[in-house]
């Protein structure tokens, strides 16, 4: 079975072609970043009014580069949510409509399902059951993986996603937006051992988190040192730095706890945050030390992306699910309430 | 002539379908539900002439001045629809279809079209029907305050649409002396964008699936741009 996956679900136009037997075919990703970079946010109205402008030419491109036909074509996969509505309901009405017209089944696919599966991608594909770190802008979950739409919570955020404390203190020390890629680009610079930020509820048990304190940490700090810095510049990176590093090891610390609480010997991370590089470093490290393995997928498939959403709309396809003649897309979507597979 | 129309742009959710100089519509008001509606209906008057997509000569959709999700969505599902079947598409102004669908119903020729638009202004047009029974506009279709509008000279516009219900008053008072009535509670319907998009494909009037696109008319969307 050959699926065409649309990813619609904030602002990043993600198309691609996934086949059963002989993996992906052809993804492209259009990003709308320097759209919304003068607002300092993804600006919802904004972000829709592109992605129809973009989804379908990007749809076509992709058919072309896979050189296929429209009839060669066994399914559809949109994501339905969770994500900004407007923008989903693009991908949604898009994707629903192309596969009535084509008269191949259609199936709404859990953007965070798409994120979760994509290590699958990747070879070697970590074996079931496994844990899950799901780390994003709007995301920090650890999951308990045991298949295909069977998910157990084993901790998330209390308020700040990962990926959103590192915007928020991108900002506060003045980078430009998307600021978590810049902060770890300057953190790179900056001194370890200068500043030492607290590393959030880990000394209690439990595997949530809490990350809105760091920035308010680093916005203090910040306040603290500028004014008597000789070098503010070495300043700022030394902060990044300590925040960088009070993210990562929060993170890890959870995980292998997490690793020990299920009895899992394989971790997979996913999502944007998934790509810094100082997280995976530390983490293969802590992981390795357990005799665990951690699998992650490659770094253009940890941000939005629709290759993601084509490998977990053919599982669901493949399995008998499919979508009846509409599209609902949500914005808010638990990720537990899918059913398996 | 086989020509499939939509419409969501409003709270009404519609399907045409005209087949051998007859028209079929299905319509439902169904606020916040058109997803779950719209591909339903155009699938009912498929099977109901016993047709499938691929043997239609073209789709059409309400393009919008309307709901920007609703226009979008009858964008997307048209863009798709009409891509994999490789058929053309006429866009259609909701504007126009509102103007078309006065006529219809009243008979009026001369048709002044005012869409609630929020933020104190109106999505507005003046069409007269011309000498084939269509809606053609006689000054550009605009996003405008009430008290902004403007009209072509003469003394026996009718207006329709839901700009005459929320700001009444204030149209009164600017264009009151020429109107001779109104109907603040018509709904864009696919049957008069379908009339409109039969008559401008067979002028040539169409695009590819990828050249449909939503008119919004309000452009300035965010505060500092």
């Amino acid at each position: 079975m050959r699926v065409l996956g649309i990813e619609t679900s904030c602002d990043e136009t993600g198309i691609a072609i996934y086949d059963g037997e002989r993996g992906l075919l052809a993804d492209a990703v259009y990003s709308q970043t320097a759209i919304h970079a003068q607002y300092g946010g993804v600006v919802p109205e904004l972000a829709s009014r592109d992605h129809i402008r973009k989804t379908l030419p990007l749809i076509r491109q992709v058919l072309d580069h896979a050189e296929l036909t429209a009839t060669q074509i066994d399914g559809v996969a949109f994501t339905a949510g969770p994500g900004l509505i407007g923008a989903l309901l693009v991908g949604a009405a898009l994707g629903r409509s192309l596969a009535w017209s084509w008269n191949v089944p259609a199936i709404g696919v859990h953007h965070m399902e798409g994120h979760l599966l994509a290590p699958l991608l990747e070879t070697p594909a970590p074996n079931f059951p496994f844990v899950a770190l799901l780390v994003s802008g709007g995301h920090t979950q650890l999951i308990d993986v045991q298949a295909i739409g069977r998910y157990r919570l084993l901790g998330e955020s209390v308020d700040d996603a990962a990926g959103e404390a590192f915007d928020k203190t991108a900002k506060i020390l003045g980078l430009p937006y998307p600021g978590g890629p810049e902060l770890a680009k300057l953190a790179e610079r900056g001194d370890a051992t200068r500043f030492r930020f607290p590393r959030p509820m880990t000394d209690r048990p439990g595997l949530n988190f809490s990350f809105s304190g760091l920035k308010t940490f680093a916005l203090n700090t910040l306040q603290q040192e500028l004014p008597s810095a000789i070098d503010a510049e070495q300043t700022r990176a030394d902060i990044a730095r300590a925040f960088e590093d009070a993210v990562v090891d929060t993170l890890v610390i959870k995980c292998r706890r997490a690793l020990r609480e299920t009895g899992h010997r394989r971790l997979i991370l996913a999502g944007g945050v998934s790509a810094n590089q100082r997280l995976r470093e530390r983490m293969n490290a802590a992981i390795s030390a357990e005799r665990g393995e951690v699998f992650y997928p490659r770094p253009l498939f940890c941000t939005d992306n629709g290759a993601m959403i084509a490998f977990a709309g053919w599982h669901r396809l493949t399995a008998g699910q499919y979508e009846s003649l509409q599209f609902t897309p949500r914005a808010r979507w638990q990720l537990m309430d899918l059913p398996p597979v | 002539m086989k020509l499939l129309a939509i419409d969501t742009s409003g709270d009404a959710c519609s399907a045409a379908l005209i087949f051998d100089n007859s028209i079929e519509q299905r319509l439902e008001i169904a606020p916040r539900r058109h997803g779950e509606r719209i591909l339903m209906l155009m699938q009912a008057l498929l099977d109901e002439a016993e047709l499938q997509v691929i043997d239609l000569d073209a789709l059409a959709f309400g393009c919008g001045p309307g709901s920007f999700t609703g226009v979008r969505m009858a964008t997307a599902v048209i863009q798709g629809a009409a891509f994999a079947a490789n058929l053309p598409v006429v866009a259609i102004s909701t504007l126009a279809a509102l103007a078309q669908g006065q006529f219809r119903r009243g008979g009026q020729r001369h048709v002044l079209t005012a869409l609630d638009a929020r933020m104190g202004e109106v999505y507005w047009g003046c069409f007269t029907i011309d000498n084939n029974d269509l809606a053609v506009s006689c000054a550009a279709e605009r996003v405008c305050a009430p008290s902004q509008v403007a009209l072509p000279k003469r003394a026996d516009w009718f207006g329709v649409g839901s700009g005459f219900n929320a700001y009444a008053p204030e149209l009164s008072s600017v264009i009151g002396h020429s109107l001779h009535g109104i109907d603040p509670f018509a709904h864009c319907e696919a049957q008069d964008v379908a009339v409109l998009a039969a008559a401008a494909f067979d002028a040539g009037q169409y695009v590819s699936a990828e050249g449909a696109m939503p008119v919004y008319l309000r452009d300035q969307v965010t505060r500092c741009q």
